[in-house]
């Protein structure tokens, strides 16, 4: 895809031309989640939202931080950091869902001893 | 390996075979010590992600708990300042980029002009957010457990210079689609949460915004005094990954607290 | 180079230069992990002292009724400082830090780790954590217990809250990046010949530490972080009355605070590997099963936390699950302490002093493992829980293991960082003492537990009938308080008294004897020797007293062998 400039033997020298590339890319994508953003699409806004930011990310990955060139080794250390939080939050948001409506119940009777008193 | 070699580089002249000149004493070539360092920096990037998660996980569990608080407080956000953010900092991102690429390549002069570009962009960043952050201070749309806050649990608390002055508050000029002063109490509080997690959020984020600045300065500053070149831009690579990082966290951000439809 | 002398009298790394900035801005890490040592074993005495002051406080017959408010705020205290100085500034830093920057470059055979000036940082950052901690105990009166849940921590106890949390905030710091230099150093400055699975087991042990401490410890600091803007602004996000959730705060802090328990015993069972192969003169037996399951334990440690939080509001569903996940734990501990006893079947088991420590700790961790099964099961925890039993079950393993698999590394490595051997006798007595002093005071913290004596209290009265445990719980702890200053004693008599050691005195196969004692500034005066297998016992021989253990076909010019023989 690029050329190896060899004027620099250690990292990765991406062509200017690219990061050009990317560099609009990223932009564009910009420009359609804040369309996207404005529209209603009937619950599935979070869902494109995250896709347009995810694409954004992997551009910058892959160019910008020279994944795409880089050991791999790299890459999948960041890759497993996502997974952590991932697994952080799916333990999380498994509990608070259960407990939550005892909550809120509780909530809602302050509210009304609140009322009821005043 | 012999005691004697420390950190005096005899010779150095770039690609001197013995002990080239960037090459710390440690370790036994230049592509060993690039390497470790790159790992270095991208375990660091791991804990970054790591110690930003704990905020994203609040955001999400109470976003999944309160979906309607979520696009309700939404709205207090101005799209156009957070996207114009968006921008500049991708294109801080891109001259970033291109300053590796310039160090990489000798080209000096680019990489003083391209550091300074992205320095100017940090800045501008932080200024546009320094005027969302003096405008929520103004309307009184923050956490709930500040004093000057609107999104309080009784609506009486609220101090009489916010409801003087917040359009948040009593929707005076029709800017928001309710007044605050007529929402469920609980609703409201919970408001507040978002504002917690809102500034928390950016608030961390633009720190890093200003330790990136920091090092920015140091870098430009370094550039000019003639650091860097092709044998020795390890400096700029690794600041541009953390650059590019904090980047990266505000892409998520943008959609996630401006884009709630 | 090489002269008749031995290593003390040459050029080493403790008397190259001179100076306090020569220690204090030194990069060698080698003194940077003295530096933590001797920090480590300062806070350690701090934190000893509050330890006496709640057995004092317990002992003796003291009414619930005839204590003040006073009396019983400054118990809260003492607990509280007791187990935050010990977490934070004692265990976590204590192998890692201390004995593992002193170490890991030397078996990998290199000059330093992957990055020495942010390893002094690691250092200085400590520093600065431990100053506000002690800090702390003269701002104010602080009483949360080293957890600071809120809402109690960030809305009702006082400002010491603050300088607390932020103080482990830094501590946290330090100890990321503490850890991500053994990841790159492990990584990228192996020599060529040592492949993974030749890399000595306590490498391994450190590699999983250093795994955990990166994935873990920013989690704590964004929490405390968390913490400090809820004390200072009110941000709501854990306090109920704002319309935040104290029980978040919870997930967060023990989705770092249970792993860290691995941090604190993982390097533990490093050094006891390192100490069981040496000492039974023979190959540690299942080398990768021991390997893998440090691994293992930092995978696991990631998905128990909610084990902590059983009676705290966490959901049934969550608990059950979590109970369920925590058994899983038990299996790479087991794996190890079976391959630690199959290696001293049938060896030639010598008892020296760091060998007694690591057969202690087989005695403990095993209590201390197992009864951590009791609380891992959903329905006796809900009896056991904030009982005595919980106290003595997190000692066992804390103390019981990390401490004395410490303990045992000091000893074991004393000779190679201060070029002296250690009064065989009296450190030998010194380790009993601290063993049965250890098992006095909290064998019956278990007993009393499971009859359910409610821990944290300032004092029970004589009707609770729970009297008789805390005699003798205060009795082993002076036990246990005279065998440690015994051990101390021991050490810093050998620095003046002790015999000059040889480069090998106990036999290891591991690079780091294979350099004189102490080693000269930049570890070895030659190129370390081609690596092979690091528990390959047929490498070295017994030579007497004076010069250790020696190589069997030693090189012309191996510093260690012109140690004694003139060239």
């Amino acid at each position: 895809m690029s050329n190896h400039d060899s004027e620099s033997h250690l990292g990765h020298v991406l062509p200017l031309g690219l990061l050009l590339k990317v560099f609009f890319g990223l932009v564009a994508l910009t420009v359609l989640t804040v369309w996207t953003g404005s529209m209603d699409l009937h619950g599935f806004d979070l869902s494109v939202a995250l896709i347009i930011a995810t694409c954004k990310a992997s551009l910058v990955c892959l160019f910008f931080m020279h994944l795409k060139y880089d050991r791999p080794f790299n890459g999948m250390i960041f890759l497993f950091s996502v997974l952590m939080v991932g697994l952080f939050l799916a333990f999380l948001a498994l509990d608070t869902h259960q407990y939550q409506g005892q909550i809120k119940a509780k909530m809602a009777d302050d509210l009304h001893a609140l009322e009821a008193g005043e | 390996m012999s005691t004697t070699t420390t950190v005096a580089h005899e010779g150095g002249h770039g690609h001197s075979h013995d002990h080239p000149k960037h090459l710390a004493h440690h370790f036994e070539t230049l592509d060993q010590q690039f390497d470790a360092g790159k790992l270095g920096i991208w375990t660091f990037l791991l804990t970054e992600v790591l110690f930003f998660s704990a905020l994203f996980v609040a955001y999400t569990v109470y976003r999944s708990n309160y979906p309607e608080v979520w696009q309700f407080a939404s709205q207090y956000l101005n799209t156009q300042l957070g996207a114009t953010n968006t921008l500049v900092l991708l294109l801080s991102s891109f001259t970033f980029a291109w300053g590796v690429r310039n160090a990489m390549l000798g080209q000096i002069g680019l990489l003083k002009m391209n550091l300074a570009i992205t320095l100017l962009c940090a800045g501008g960043f932080m200024g546009i957010k320094y005027m969302e952050y003096s405008h929520k201070f103004h309307e009184g749309t923050l956490w709930s457990g500040n004093e000057d806050t609107i999104f309080r649990l009784h609506a009486e608390d609220v101090p009489e210079h916010i409801k003087e002055h917040s359009h948040a508050w009593d929707n005076r000029d029709g800017e928001f689609s309710a007044a605050v002063r007529d929402l469920d109490p609980e609703f409201r509080q919970k408001l507040g949460i978002f504002f917690g997690v809102y500034f928390c959020l950016t608030g961390l984020h633009g720190i890093h915004v200003l330790i990136g600045m920091l090092l920015l300065l140091w870098l430009l500053l370094r550039s000019m005094r003639g650091d860097f070149g092709p044998d020795n831009f390890n400096a700029i690579d690794f600041g541009a990954l953390y650059w590019h990082l904090v980047d990266l966290i505000w892409i998520f951000l943008f959609p996630l607290l401006y884009l709630i439809s | 180079m090489t002269s008749s002398t031995n290593a003390l009298d040459r050029t080493n790394y403790l008397n190259a230069t001179k100076g306090f900035m020569s220690w204090f801005w030194t990069i060698d890490h080698k003194r940077l992990g003295l530096m933590y040592l001797w920090s480590v074993v300062g806070c350690f005495i701090l934190g000893g002292m509050f330890a006496m002051k709640i057995r004092l406080t317990l002992s003796g017959d003291v009414d619930f009724a005839s204590q003040t408010a006073e009396q019983m705020n400054a118990y809260n205290n003492a607990f509280t400082v007791h187990g935050a100085v010990m977490i934070f500034l004692v265990i976590i830093p204590s192998i890692p830090a201390a004995l593992g920057n002193f170490v890991v470059p030397m078996m990998l055979g290199t000059k330093d780790v992957a990055f020495p000036k942010l390893n002094r940082f690691s250092y200085h950052l400590w520093l600065i954590g431990a100053i506000l901690f002690v800090t702390t105990l003269f701002v104010g009166n602080l009483d949360t217990g080293w957890t600071f849940y809120p809402p109690y921590s960030t809305g009702y106890t006082d400002v010491s809250v603050i300088t607390a949390v932020l103080g482990a905030f830094i501590l946290g710091f330090s100890s990321i990046f503490t850890g991500l230099n053994f990841i790159v150093t492990i990584h990228k400055m192996r020599p060529p010949q040592m492949t993974w699975f030749k890399m000595p087991l306590f490498l391994w042990a450190i590699y999983a530490t250093a795994v955990i401490q990166i994935l873990a410890t920013p989690v704590i600091g964004i929490s405390l972080l968390l913490i400090l803007v809820e004390k200072t602004m009110q941000i709501g996000i854990f306090t109920p009355e704002l319309g935040g959730d104290p029980v978040f705060f919870q997930h967060l802090f023990w989705f770092y605070s249970h792993p860290a328990v691995y941090i604190m015993i993982l390097p533990g069972m490093g050094v006891m590997s390192e100490l069981f192969a040496t000492f039974s003169r023979k190959p540690i037996f299942g080398y990768k099963s021991i390997a893998l399951s440090s691994i293992a334990i930092a995978i696991f440690s990631f998905i128990v936390w909610g084990h902590h939080m059983f009676v705290s509001g966490q959901s049934e569903l969550m608990s059950i699950i979590f109970s369920a996940l925590t058994f899983s734990v038990a299996v790479p501990s087991a794996i190890k302490v079976f391959n630690w006893i199959a290696t001293m079947y049938k060896g030639s088991i010598a008892f020296t002093t760091p060998m007694l420590y690591g057969l202690s700790i087989i005695w403990l961790f095993g209590i201390g493992g197992l009864t951590g099964l009791f609380l891992a099961t959903l329905g006796t925890d809900v009896h056991f829980h904030d009982t005595y039993f919980v106290v003595a079950h997190f000692h066992y393993v804390m103390v019981g293991s990390a401490l004395f698999g410490f303990l045992g590394g000091i000893f074991y490595w004393w000779p190679k960082m201060y070029g002296r051997m250690v009064d065989n006798k009296w450190s030998k007595i010194a380790c009993i003492m601290s063993f049965v002093g250890f098992n006095m005071t909290f064998m019956p913290q278990f007993i009393g537990g499971a009859h359910g004596m409610p821990r944290r209290y300032a004092a029970y009265g004589p009707s609770a009938g729970f009297d008789g445990y805390n005699e003798a719980s205060t009795l082993g702890a002076m036990v246990l308080m005279t065998g440690l200053f015994l051990a101390l004693g021991t050490l810093l008599w050998s620095l003046k008294k002790g015999k000059k050691a040889p480069a090998n005195p106990w036999g290891g196969v591991t690079l780091e004897w294979q350099t004189p004692s102490p080693p000269p500034e930049h570890n070895f005066e030659i190129d370390p020797p081609v690596v092979g297998d690091p528990y390959d016992m047929s490498l070295f021989e017994w030579k007497g007293e004076e010069e250790g253990f020696l190589p069997v076909n030693p090189r012309p010019d191996d510093p260690c062998v012109a140690n004694v023989q003139p060239s």
